[in-house]
């Protein structure tokens, strides 16, 4: 295990004439849940799909567990969970079998898999439902399994983006608690959200990104405290100067 | 390259096939249907039965001295059990029926015709003794199949008369070995057909190829899996190895369902192994056309609409549609064609699984097969997946 689980040094992505990521430089540690908010467009996205190999960056460099992205893909895609924005699933098969699939792809043993999808269900309340067709399903319950087909190969570090929209107040706070286990098992986890509240509740640092710069970096309560600010809204409204309903 | 990923991506692709009705009925539901729709529409139910033809007959030689010639003829056309006579009493009812479909032929036998027999045996050398009749022959230009066949069988059935059963078998130093008379086949249009619907089952793949992958795409499926430790290979394996089962499953559905509307093709197991080895090999043809039709679709709406640019042409230059001048040169162009020809070479000629040119049309459905697929692997590669 390497000593940092995420380092990003000058990373820098530009599409065409479109700066998306300007020299961003992250360390983050083992067991650290690490928020990026930004307005829409601010590159949060574009960062976390730099970490997850699904972009090449144009300048710097990244490393994942000690696995750089662009020399070694292979090295990051074993150690990462990736939720990604959108919930990507097959409307065919079953929530459970989802699941299965992504377990399947990160080779997680049979035996263990099988246990590994009962536990986390329970966790995220969706006994009851997860061997419905996963077109059935409302927002919440896509974006609850798109949470756990992240997570279901045990990650070092996982890559949550927006794990949480869409979900009525009781599965968000089930997600949360989920969120915070994975924290304690050790895991480097990124969240990338819009909820302010969400955040502030979850993260132990954010980064706060506008125009793909780094505009401020540190604990939310610290940030509240630099910028006199009741919470981290207000601290994201004074720092990018927009209103949060034209962000999100 | 990991077995298992591939595995459960197989799986996942098997389940679509039982759980989305739109891909069941297109790639199971649809050759059955087909193979039973296309097999009562041209014969093939009942297993072989007697081709015949409905002919309305209106002799106009029955008082002369040498009437008996006219019956002599009417006598081979009903015995060759091909003709069903229908007598007409007049031309115009008989006309009446044919442009009505009533019948497929209208055949009249003019004032005369025994004379003209007798004059030809009077003076069989001497042409301008004969006395000349015409007989009359119209065929319903509405079905194919009585414009081909009637014309020769009723040539036939005048040679007969004229010169009798043997004169077919005349002493000669070269013999064509075939009847005397055309008789009462047992092959039906069907069975020219039934080569055909094998690679038209099949080519349908192409276009569940493409949709499949462009909604995988355009979802963010195909993301999702970039980012697990599965591989473009293990991926696009899957894919392939998926469509070659459900190439199997086709050629079996089509199999059996042939074998219950009594069609019996002219081959034995090793012939219908055969058949299972062509259809894998034209399930890398359609997956290689169907990564091709999704590279260049923006959508799996899109998918669906440009994979008939490759399925119309392999449909009609390639499986039962007949084919003559220009077409049979397109043909050659078509990977489907060589399928429907290596089957009938089976089913229909009958010949030997040893025969070389089912395994050349093998080779060429087999090589273009694996073409396909590179070409479209790395177009859908470069250009198509994200």
């Amino acid at each position: 295990m390497s000593e940092s689980a995420i380092t990003i040094t000058n990373l820098t992505k530009r599409f065409d004439d479109i700066t998306a990521l300007d020299n961003l430089s992250l360390e983050i540690a083992w067991g650290e849940l690490f928020g990026i908010l930004g307005p829409n467009g601010a590159g949060k996205s574009t960062a976390v799909n730099i970490l997850n190999t699904l972009l090449e960056p144009t300048d710097g460099s990244a490393t994942v567990d000690g696995h750089d992205v662009v020399f070694d893909p292979e090295g990051v895609r074993k150690v990462i969970g990736v939720c990604p924005q959108e919930p990507a699933f097959y409307p065919h098969l079953t929530g459970a079998e989802n699941i299965t699939l992504m377990g399947d792809m990160h080779l997680v043993p049979k035996d263990v898999l099988k246990e590994r999808v009962k536990t986390m269900v329970e966790k995220i309340d969706m006994q009851g439902h997860i061997n419905r067709r996963a077109k059935d399903y409302s927002g919440g319950m896509i974006r609850r399994v798109s949470m756990l087909m992240a997570l279901i190969s045990d990650p070092k570090v996982a890559l949550l983006d927006e794990p949480t929209v869409a979900m009525d107040p009781k599965s968000r706070r089930a997600v949360w608690d989920f969120i915070r286990e994975l924290k304690e098992q050790g895991k480097a986890i990124i969240l990338t959200t819009h909820y302010m509240e969400e955040a502030q509740e979850l993260c132990d640092r954010v980064a706060i990104i506008d125009e793909g710069k780094l505009i401020e970096l540190g604990a939310p309560e610290d940030l509240m405290e630099k910028y006199h600010a009741k919470n981290l809204e207000e601290v994201f409204l004074k720092l990018t100067g927009k209103k949060l309903r034209e962000a999100i | 390259m990991n077995l298992r990923r591939i595995l459960a991506l197989t799986r996942k692709d098997l389940k679509k096939l039982t759980r989305e009705p739109a891909v069941l009925f297109l790639l199971i539901i649809f050759p059955i249907t087909i193979t039973f729709v296309f097999g009562l529409a041209f014969g093939g139910i009942g297993g072989g039965t007697t081709t015949s033809f409905d002919v309305g007959l209106l002799n106009l030689d029955v008082t002369g001295p040498q009437a008996d010639w006219g019956h002599e003829f009417i006598g081979n056309l009903t015995s060759s059990g091909v003709f069903v006579v229908q007598y007409y009493d007049d031309n115009v009812t008989g006309q009446a029926d044919l442009l009505q479909g009533s019948i497929d032929a209208f055949i009249i036998i003019p004032e005369g015709f025994g004379n003209s027999v007798v004059s030809y045996y009077d003076a069989p050398f001497n042409t301008s003794a004969w006395m000349n009749t015409t007989i009359g022959l119209y065929v319903d230009s509405g079905s194919l199949m009585a414009v081909s066949a009637v014309p020769p069988l009723v040539q036939e059935a005048l040679m007969k008369t004229i010169f009798g059963a043997d004169a077919m078998a005349i002493g000669l130093p070269v013999e064509i070995g075939s009847p005397a008379l055309v008789e009462s086949s047992t092959v039906t249009q069907w069975d020219y057909m039934a080569p055909g619907i094998f690679a038209f089952s099949a080519i349908f793949l192409t276009m569940i190829v493409a949709q499949s992958m462009t909604y995988e795409r355009d979802e963010g499926l195909l993301k999702r899996l970039r980012t697990t430790p599965a591989s473009s290979a293990e991926y696009l394996v899957s894919q392939t190895v998926t469509y070659m089962i459900i190439a199997v499953f086709q050629v079996a559905l089509v199999l059996a369902s042939s074998f219950v509307i009594g069609y019996r093709p002219a081959t034995g197991l090793a012939g219908i192994a055969f058949t299972f080895v062509i259809a894998l090999a034209f399930s890398l043809v359609a997956v290689g056309f169907g990564l091709i039709a999704a590279t260049i679709s923006k959508s799996a709406e899109v998918a669906t609409g440009v994979s008939f640019i490759f399925i119309m042409p392999q449909m009609f230059f390639g499986t039962f549609m007949p084919l003559g001048g220009a077409t049979e040169m397109i043909a050659k162009f078509m990977p489907s064609n060589y399928v429907t020809e290596a089957i009938a070479t089976l089913f229909l000629r009958g010949a030997p699984i040893t025969t070389p040119s089912i395994w050349t049309n093998l080779a060429i459905v087999s090589v273009v097969g694996v073409i396909l697929i590179i070409v479209g692997i790395i177009l859908f590669e470069r250009f198509g997946s994200r």
